[in-house]
């Protein structure tokens, strides 16, 4: 596979494009993950969404990442792209995958990944509500907490 | 006195009026020139807030240099 682990796209992500270059005939597992803008966050509607990244220390901290799961995990391949600009509901915001020789450890990877993509890689997301109110998740306004 | 650039990201981009500024500053720490920066331009109380210098994390008792580029990372959200 060519190119960085990690990337930044201000475009809208070309998924069967994106998974078809962590293709190896040696792989019996291709993992894909979409994170996509959601309608609502603690109650509120939301209509849009905005994405802002300190790309320069983003790119470092990304591709680490990727390393990171290359060495813990038995796979071959392994990419992130993550949105930058305005997105619409729908629209993906973070694409994962991970090609492997078999599907456990291609899920296991894909899953470490984006936890710690959202964790460690310095993007923020600022909400747009239905209601003409906005604010920036984890500073202005709550994340609402996953399901266990 | 050092002159430093700083960054502004996302909500302190925001508060700050400004992405980024050139800081003349007697501050010896990062952490010294946030809380200068700070009471300058009405920062939020951010939990868990970072610091980069010249884009490589660092931490609050870093010393400053002439010429370093800081950029404060309030808590992220990605994904």
């Amino acid at each position: 596979m060519d190119g960085p682990g990690f990337s930044f796209s201000r475009s809208a992500l070309d998924v069967p494009d994106l998974a078809r270059a962590l293709a190896d005939p040696a792989c019996g597992a291709l993992v894909g993950f979409e994170g996509r803008v959601r309608d609502h966050n603690e109650g509120r509607h939301v209509e849009r969404l905005e994405y802002e990244g300190y790309e320069e220390l983003g790119l470092k901290e990304g591709a680490r990442i990727i390393a990171e799961a290359l060495e813990r995990f038995d796979i071959a391949h392994a990419r992130c792209v993550h949105r930058l600009g305005l997105l619409a509901l729908g629209d993906i915001a973070v694409w994962v995958g991970v090609s492997a020789h078999h599907r456990g450890e291609a899920f296991a990877a894909c899953r470490y990944i984006i936890d710690e993509v959202k964790d460690r890689v310095p993007i923020w997301k600022k909400e747009h509500y239905a209601d003409g109110d906005s604010g920036w998740i984890n500073c202005e306004v709550r994340s609402e907490a996953p399901p266990p | 006195m050092a002159r430093i650039r700083v960054e502004y990201f996302a909500v302190l981009r925001e508060r700050a009026g400004r992405a980024s500024e050139q800081v003349d500053t007697a501050a010896a720490t990062t952490g010294e020139l946030f809380r200068e920066l700070e009471a300058r331009h009405g920062f939020p109380r951010l939990p868990s807030l970072k610091v980069a210098v010249n884009a490589e994390f660092a931490d609050w008792n870093r010393r400053l240099v002439d010429g370093d580029c800081v950029v404060f990372i309030p808590p992220v959200a990605g994904g």
